[in-house]
Formats: structure tokens, sequence, C-alpha cells
């Protein structure tokens, strides 16, 4: 009797509900392996996968150095591999495309919460969503055939009137470039702001917006003041997940840049960034060539992990304040 | 009392209400014109970004509708020459391509993702809350890292290109993003349930595929279709290590071809034909992921209502 009620306690402990720690009965033993087993095989091929890029990039460092971080030429040709126009490119791009799609996100979760009429709000947010289905290298063509022509004859001369031909609107204007490779990013990160900072802005407490309501700022001026400052941990987390996209982007960003990789002079000059030269460069790169690739595949792994990282943390605090 | 309420530290509850009563004290009129200005802001914004969904859509529909055609879809494509630059050929190869690599990679994945969502689903402790967050991230990063990945392992061991390798990578894709709605699932199915099955008798293994699993069944499904939306028109580690091929080929140790890359290497073609073809292919594949993304929804939607 007493060993029967012993067991099922046991049973019930190993289930997990009070932490899965406890050693399993005989008969759980199979379910217990197996799905540690799945997260073992999983997390085995994380590890090869980091291991496989640093092994990959190995020969790049010893014999290149911190060249390859500091280096302002990527030429394969001389055998020149410094990345620093690549990260350039990278950095650049992806701030431009925040500096687009941030204020338009805002604004859009914003209307869809607070402005939006109820039987409007579920159709508006899922084909925002939308955006994000449509493949990368769909709005890569789209950025090419549509974007290019529109960018060359209309967008670019105007932001270079705006300037009188100075910095950043300044050179030759084709239509490709780092501001395409922007604004094609822009439009692909738009809906993650969105989707994100929507959870976040809707999680405001209602007393707050109420009583700033009642202490008679405007509806605006509520937003502005109180839901905005309220939703910044999670909206910082929203941005920081629309940056950690932007700057992994690759093949869209590979067929409108221009892949050259330069120095950029101004948002109108052609570029590579790190994802657009390993798509670019990788299938006719052997020895040396690949070894610096796979460096540059490194750098873009180290810079994108903790942008995520920091995005998680961000999102996972400012949901929780909230809970 | 008063004093001693003004030796407290700021508190930023009180900091805002005064902010707030500071701009509520300017003028009513002004005030409502300006919010009135600012709410015009905020739909604008919203316009604006609907406006891409809305030109690719189009340009979409312009363009590729035409290209179209029984044959476009089973066909093997044709190689454009000088003398016959406008003719288009089929995309049969990369249909398969897609098919064989997104499908095989999806059985693959499905199964492990559903085990390691009930290990994280079920499990507190260090390890699993560090195989959560290494799980998330790698969700966020860039596809193409996969790619060199399977082309390290996979390319340079068997010294050739494959539909091997490409499903490798789409596999250690789809399988954070299932996980991630595997887990969030699991979780969402009452304690209750589980607890019930298991005064029954039943044993763990029994309890989850008999009750956790049907319970947590509509997620379960969102997850693993949106997953393979994402899939599908993954191109950047497909292009690494896939190949190139012209020919329908189910084998996937042979080099292969797949929707996503043939848009990419038409895109940069100087035939007219191509381009077309690549507005149909591209037609093909966001029809494809629209009927996955919303599919995911009815299904969702429609178990969710038998379940009650």
């Amino acid at each position: 009797m007493t060993e029967e009620s012993s067991s099922t306690k046991t049973r019930l402990l190993s289930r997990g509900l009070t932490g899965g720690i406890h050693p399993p009965v005989k008969s759980d033993l199979g379910y217990w392996l197996s799905i540690r087993a799945g997260a073992l095989i999983f997390g085995a091929a994380i590890v090869l996968f980091v291991w496989s890029i640093l092994h990959q990039s190995l020969s790049a460092w010893t014999s290149h150095g911190i060249h390859i971080l500091t280096g302002t030429v990527w030429s394969p040709s001389t055998s020149n591999y410094g990345a620093l126009p690549l990260i350039l490119a990278t950095l650049i791009t992806t701030a431009v495309a925040l500096l687009v799609a941030v204020p338009i996100g805002l604004g859009t979760s914003l209307t869809i919460i607070f402005f939006l009429p109820q039987r409007l709000k579920t159709p508006i947010t899922s084909l925002v969503e939308l955006l994000a289905a449509v493949p990368s290298v769909v709005y890569g063509l789209w950025g090419l055939f549509v974007l290019v022509p529109w960018m060359n004859t209309t967008i670019e001369p105007k932001l270079a009137s705006i300037t009188g031909g100075g910095f950043p609107f300044n050179g030759a204007t084709n239509g490709f470039g780092l501001l395409l490779a922007s604004i094609v990013l822009s439009v692909m990160i738009l809906p993650t702001i969105v989707a994100i900072s929507r959870d976040v802005i809707a999680a405001v407490p209602h007393e707050q917006i109420e009583g700033a309501l009642s202490l008679g700022a405007t509806k605006s001026q509520t937003l502005l003041k109180v839901v905005l400052p309220e939703a910044r941990t999670g909206i910082f987390g929203a941005i920081t997940l629309g940056a950690g996209r932007a700057l992994g982007e690759t093949i869209a960003v590979a067929m409108v840049i221009g892949s050259n990789p330069q120095i950029p002079k101004s948002l109108f000059s052609t570029g590579a960034t790190l994802s657009s030269t390993i798509a670019t460069e990788f299938g006719e790169a052997s020895g040396a060539q690949l070894a610096a690739l796979g460096a540059l595949a490194l750098i873009l792994m180290v810079i994108t992990a903790s942008v995520n990282a920091g995005a998680r943390t961000l999102t996972r605090r400012a949901l929780r304040g909230h809970a | 009392m008063t004093d001693v309420l003004m030796d407290l530290p700021p508190d930023p509850i009180l900091e805002r209400r005064r902010v707030i009563q500071e701009t509520a004290s300017k003028k009513i009129g002004r005030r409502q014109l300006n919010s009135r200005i600012l709410s015009g802001v905020f739909g604008l914004t919203l316009v604006l970004s609907l406006i891409p969904l809305v030109s690719v859509l189009a340009t979409l529909i312009k363009r590729g509708v035409g290209v179209i055609s029984w044959g476009f879809l089973t066909h093997d494509p044709i190689q454009p020459t000088l003398i016959n630059q406008n003719a288009v050929g089929g995309i049969g190869n990369a249909m398969v391509g897609s098919l064989v690599v997104d499908g095989i990679a999806a059985l693959v994945a499905v199964p492990l993702a559903i085990l390691i969502g009930l290990y994280l689903a079920e499990t507190e402790s260090r390890t699993a809350n560090f195989m959560r967050a290494i799980t998330e991230i790698m969700t966020g990063l860039p596809s193409i890292l996969l790619g060199v990945f399977a082309y390290i392992y996979i390319v340079l061991t068997m010294k050739a290109y494959s539909g091997f390798a490409a499903i490798v990578a789409i596999t250690f894709l789809m399988v954070p993003v299932i996980t991630k709605a595997a887990e969030t699932a699991i979780r969402g199915v009452p304690h209750t349930l589980r607890e019930a099955g298991l005064a029954l008798g039943a044993r763990n293994s029994k309890v989850s595929r008999g009750v956790i699993l049907p319970v947590a069944a509509p997620g379960l499904i969102t997850g693993v279709l949106l997953s393979l939306a994402r899939a599908v028109g993954e191109t950047a580690p497909i292009l690494l290590v896939i190949g190139i091929s012209g020919r329908t080929d189910w084998n996937p140790f042979h080099q292969m071809s797949a929707l996503p890359l043939d848009i990419y290497q038409d895109s940069a073609s100087g035939y007219a034909s191509q381009q077309q073809e690549a507005w149909g292919i591209a037609l093909v594949l966001v029809v494809a992921v629209l009927v996955l993304s919303l599919g995911s929804r009815f299904v969702a939607a429609r178990m969710r209502r038998e379940q009650r």
C-alpha cells in the first residue's frame, strides 16, 4: 500500500510538474531519454555549427590576423581580405533601414491599436503580417525591376537636390546601391517591428492611458508621452530584433546593392555587405578566399547572435514587466 | 506631511503626471488640432507600410500571371539562345527540387522539434533554459550561415554539391521555428489534463502521445506550416550547396534546382524570357507561401472549434 502510493508520487514528480529533475520510474525511462535525446541532438548540431564556422575561418585569422577586421580593401583577385568596407556597408544599410522602418512601424502599431475600428483590426494586422511572408528573393526581384527605375529617375535626383549634391546624397546615381538596399531592408523588417511593438504597446496598462486622458491630455499626447515611454523597453527590443534581421539579410541585398566591395562614399554608391559577399563569392571561392569568407561568416554570426540575444532580453523583460 | 513627501526620491509616476499636467495646461484648441494632425500622421504611416505589399502583389500579378501554364509548371527549362530569345521554358525541375528538399527537411525536422518542444515545456532546469535561449537565438541567425555549415560538413566531405546538403541546411532552419511553436502549444495544454492521464495510470509517453500532443495539435500544425512557408522561400543557404540542374531529378544526392534559387539566377539574366520566368516563379512561390500561412490559420481555427 505504502509502496504503491510512493510509486505514484514518484511518477508525478518525474512528470516534470515539479521540475522533472527526479529520476524516472522504469516504465518511463524511454520517454525520459527520448525527449532529452532530441534536445541533445540539436544541441550537438549547434555546437558543430559554431565549430564549423570557427574552423573554416581559422586559417584566415592566422594568416591575416586582425587585418581582416580593419583592412580597407576587399579584393580576392589580389588576395586582399579586409572586411571593413563590408562591415561598414552592413552597418549603414541597417541603420538607414531602421531610420525608415522604425517611425513607420511604430506609427502603424499605434494606428492599429488606437485608431482603427474593431472590425478592421484583424484584417489590417494580417495584411501587415503578409509582408513577412513574402520570400526575401521576391523582395530582391521587386527591388531590381520596380524600385531601381523609380529610384534612378525620381527619388535619387530629388534627394540629391535637397542636399545640393552634398553628403550623404552625393555622387553618380544609377538606382542600385546602399540606399536601395536600405529601402528594401526597411520593408522587410517592418512586419517584425510592427508585430513586436504591437504586443508591447497593447500590454501598456489601461489605467495609465485612462489616467492621462482624465488629466486632460489629448489622444496623441497620451500616445507620445505615456504609451511610448511606458512601452520603451519592448520597443527597443522590437528595434533590436529588426536590426538583427537587417544585419543578416542576404539574397535581397545581394540583388540590389551592386556587389561592389568598397568603402561607401555616399548612400548612392554601390557596395557589398558581409552576407551578400558570402552569397555572391562563395560559389567560385577556394583556398584562402574560402577561409576569408568563413571569417566573414564568423563576424556575421557574432554580430547577429549578440544582437538577437539583446533583443530577446529586452522583449522578455518588457512583456514580463506587465504580465 | 507635505515636507515629508517633498523629501522622497523622484517618483517616475508622479514625474510623468507632472509632465502631462504641464502639457495639458496649454490651450485646448491648439492641442486638439495638434492631436488631429498627429492622428493623421499615424494613419499615414499605416498607409505607407501597406504600399510595398500592394506594389509587390500588383507587380507579381501583372508580370507573373501571363507566364503561368501547365507546361510552365511541369516542363524542364529551355536555355535561351540568341535565335530563340523569347522561349519561356518550364520550372518542373525547380518544383521537384523544392518539393524534395523542403519535404524531406520537414519529415526530419517535425519529430525532432516536437521532442525538443516536449523537453523544453516539461522540464525546468538550467539546461532547458539554456537550450531555449539558444533555440530562440538560432531562429534569428542569418540563414546563409547554415549554408556555410552544410557546405563545410556535407559538400566538402562528399566532394559534391547535392540536394542532401540543402536538406541539412533547411532542416536546421526549420527545427528552432517549430520547436518554439511546439513549446508554446504544449505549455498551453492545461495541467489538469496531464494529471488526469497520469492518474488513470497511463505512462508519460502515452499521456504525451494520447493527450498532450492531440490537444496541442492546432498550435503544432500552425508552427509546421509557417516554418514550411519560410523554408520554401529560403534562397541563401540553398545557393551555397545545391549546385545546379536543368533536369527534373528526384534523387536528393544529385545536384538539384529550387524555386527561389531559379528566381535569383534568372533575375541576373539579360534575356527578357528569363526575367519573365523569374516573375512566374515568384508568383508560384508567393501563392505557395500564402496558401501555407493562411492555411495554417484556417486549420488551427477549425481544429480549435472541433476540440470545444
